[in-house]
């Protein structure tokens, strides 16, 4: 029998469905058994859910402008030599 | 829109990105090949396909939007001047992000403050995966709260992690590189990997459930 020790361990393997049939349904077996490792796997599910659906990553205008000119002048530098 | 508008500023003052919109269906590889010969359109168009990751990753890993800002720089900068020793087994991408890893890292070690910032292999990857606060979560915990409010409590929450910790979930759940790509980046095995973001999700877990648990329980919990 699985511990919750041993759920644990697979934890983000199952998450991330990597692992095997049969280890899935071990854990799966397990999850049905223990309120616990249920509450745990469902909770860090949404938590990756909910970063993975977080803030877009466009980059303010101003740091943006910065960097442009940062690397133009860095460009017409190297160009020089 | 924001987007448009800094494109618009950009314009006015500078000329390098000018050929940019015939190359954004162009692949990776090509620009790379292009940039390296020369051509700073294509430069110009890895840096914009890039810049918004980069910069989010260093705001998460340094929690600090200056140092961020410096890191996209040398990022970018340091990504220019060495362009020739990027062999091009990997992804482009996951060269620079090793490098905006690597300055944003160092940001931290030189910042002075009471706190030791711990980003050694000393790390105990042990067992001890503690699990303090089980408690259910609402259907959409996230809708209770406004997007700002949201954004303060993933941000924090993030902020509390060990560096390693928070560089490791940050590539690999935000930025959703495979768990080999975030193993070269920061220089771990793929054993540490898989160990630090267990550890990382478990713990971002429990901090977020002060927020997210389902209303009912709240009053259990402190009885
Ligand atoms: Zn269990």
């Amino acid at each position: 029998m699985l511990t919750c020790k041993d759920f644990l361990g697979e934890l983000s393997d199952y998450l991330d469905e990597t692992i095997d049939a049969e280890l899935r349904a071990k854990l799966e077996r397990h999850i049905t058994e223990c309120p616990n490792c249920w509450v745990i796997a469902d909770t860090t599910r949404k938590t990756i859910k909910i970063y993975k659906g977080m803030e877009s990553c466009s980059i303010p205008a101003d740091v943006e402008s910065r960097l442009m000119a940062a690397l133009e002048k860095k460009i017409a530098a190297k160009q020089q030599k | 829109m924001k987007e448009a508008a800094a494109r618009a500023g950009y314009d006015g003052k500078h000329r390098v990105q000018m050929a940019v919109s015939s190359l954004t269906g162009i692949d990776e590889a090509e620009l790379v090949t292009q940039a390296r010969e020369g051509e700073t359109a294509a430069f110009s168009e890895l840096v914009r396909r890039y810049e918004g990751k980069i910069f989010r990753l260093a705001q998460h890993v340094t929690q600090n939007r200056e140092d961020a800002e410096d890191v996209l720089q040398e990022t970018f900068m340091k990504a220019y001047e060495h362009l020739d020793q990027f062999k091009g087994d990997s992804k482009f991408y996951t060269w620079i992000v090793r490098i905006a890893v690597n300055q944003s890292l160092m940001k931290l070690r030189r910042r002075k403050t009471d706190k030791t910032v711990s980003l050694d292999e000393t790390i105990d990857t042990g067992e001890d995966t503690v699990v303090r606060e089980v408690a259910a979560w609402g259907e959409d915990p996230e809708q209770r709260f406004s997007r700002e409010e949201l954004g303060d409590i993933l941000g924090s929450a993030i902020e509390s992690l060990e560096p390693l910790y928070r560089s490791v979930f940050v590539l690999r759940d935000v930025d959703e590189l495979s768990t080999e790509e975030t193993a070269e980046v920061l220089g771990l095995s793929v054993p540490a990997v898989k160990s630090r973001l267990l550890r990382a999700r478990l713990q971002l877990r429990e901090r977020l459930t002060r927020f997210f648990k389902r209303k009912g329980d709240d009053a259990f919990a402190y009885m």
